[in-house]
């Protein structure tokens, strides 16, 4: 099984040189502590600024540099500030090449539920809904069940939707899988110590299994 | 070019009751801090707020929904204030919320002089519900419509008294696209210089936008959430 720290490690390998890449809150912030040696990654932060950089050091915070999470950062040499049109400009205009964000459920083809839990959880949605709407290549990153045990990979979402038809790619604690054009889940890869058969159990909605599954390479 | 008044009273002067007010920032960061607490002060009630968030409790636009002024948010994410939230299960406060790029691009149609936007966000979700739907290049759009605000409330890092401003940082945000789409736009600034000493080809909003503008003072420029790294 992956920990959170695993499952951002493994998203970082699909992070490709020269791109420009979207990362979320939660699980998805670590991507970035994972970032192979040698490529060149820029991260946007929706709140306006290309280049961001790892936190500061203590006493060296600045109030008007912070991320989508609201946490101070730093930015980096090459960095660029904008306004929040321009930033979901070029959300919407696909220039930023990979998101990555978390999810509570995922359909099999593809629907994303990841910000409200009708009566609870009413925070809102924020960048999400213009992120999965508009990128090509979308990760998430996610827990394969919930905490009673029931599988978040469902035919159908129960949770209202952030979007619909745009996941590609999924990382949870137990595995690697595709979410296919015409529908399904296919397992790519399996988490260490990790066999297919719980990862049927897991998963609720169509998965396809073709030929020996390789665990993943840590 | 009369823009200049002395405070945040002054400048908030004819905000009436029922407005529809826009107020810059994203989190605590880049707020106007200065006119919210004028905005307190002179108690207006009734309001409908066009801001990404709603603050914390007793920071930002927090302070305002604690004295039960805001008749309506429209936000994208509401998440750090609690008395926000309590007061939107409980049915007290009207809530729209709205994807932030839709907010952003809402605020930004209405200073460009279009009437609407069409977006692929909130597509196949509760967001689209009631909207018209439109079929470009085989992809799906929602038509959403350019806000229409009384006033503009925007922070600013600098301007000059003709009402240019420059940002600093990612205090950004929101600010330069509320700042074009107010009937009447009001701005704080960190520091008010006079025409000639902001370079125009680094202004970020240009002065014809702003109506009122006036020097700030005291800004706390809370951190919302404090992250460092080890010193190794």
């Amino acid at each position: 099984m992956l920990d959170k720290e695993g499952i951002a490690k493994r998203i970082a390998k699909e992070i490709k040189d020269g791109y420009y890449v979207n990362l979320g809150i939660g699980i998805p912030t670590l991507v970035a502590n994972y970032i192979p040696d040698g490529i060149n990654v820029v991260l946007q932060s929706e709140n306006g600024l290309l280049g961001m950089g790892p936190f500061p050091f203590e006493g060296e915070e600045d109030p008007d540099t912070i991320n989508a999470g609201k946490q101070t950062i730093t930015t980096l040499p090459g960095s660029a500030i904008f306004d929040s049109a321009m930033s979901f400009g070029m959300i919407r205009a696909k220039k930023v090449n990979l998101t990555i964000l978390g999810a509570m459920e995922v359909s099999e083809n593809g629907d994303i539920a990841n910000w409200k839990i009708p009566g609870k959880m009413v925070k809102g949605m924020g960048g999400a809904m213009d992120l999965v709407a508009s990128a090509e290549n979308i990760i998430v990153a996610m827990q394969h069940v919930n905490k009673a045990g029931e599988s978040k990979l469902l035919p159908n979402c129960t949770l209202p939707l952030t979007g619909i038809n745009c996941v590609k790619k999924i990382v949870t604690e137990l595995a690697v899988l595709d979410v296919l054009p015409d529908g399904g889940f296919k397992l790519l890869e399996r988490a260490p110590g990790v066999s297919v058969e719980e990862i049927k159990l897991a998963t609720a909605g169509k998965l396809l299994i073709e030929g020996e599954i390789p665990e993943m390479d840590t | 070019m009369l823009k200049v008044v002395s405070n945040a009273d002054e400048a908030i002067r004819d905000i009436q009751d029922g407005m529809t007010l826009m107020l810059g920032g994203f989190g605590l960061c880049g707020l106007p801090e200065n006119c919210i607490a004028a905005l307190v002060k002179k108690k207006v009630t009734g309001l409908t707020c066009i801001s990404n968030n709603a603050g914390v409790d007793d920071f930002g636009i927090g302070l305002m929904l604690k004295q039960r002024q805001v008749k309506k948010m429209i936000s994208s994410y509401v998440g750090e204030n609690a008395e926000f939230e309590r007061q939107l299960l409980s049915g007290e406060l009207e809530v729209e919320l709205i994807p932030q790029g839709t907010l952003a691009t809402r605020c930004m149609a209405a200073g460009y002089g279009m009437p609407a936007i069409f977006t692929p966000a909130g597509i196949g979700t509760e967001v689209a519900e009631g909207k018209e739907v439109r079929n470009f290049n085989g992809k799906d759009y929602l038509m959403e419509m350019a806000f229409d605000a009384d006033f503009a409330i925007v922070k600013a890092w600098k301007g000059d008294r003709m009402g240019n401003l420059v940002y600093r940082s990612t205090a950004r945000n929101f600010n330069p696209v509320m700042a074009m789409a107010g009937r009447v736009t009001i701005a704080e600034v960190e520091e008010l210089v006079e025409p000639g000493d902001l370079d125009p080809d680094h202004v970020h909003t240009p002065g014809i936008y702003v109506h009122r503008i006036f020097q700030g003072v005291d800004y706390e420029k809370r951190i919302e959430q404090r992250t460092v790294r080890k010193n190794i």
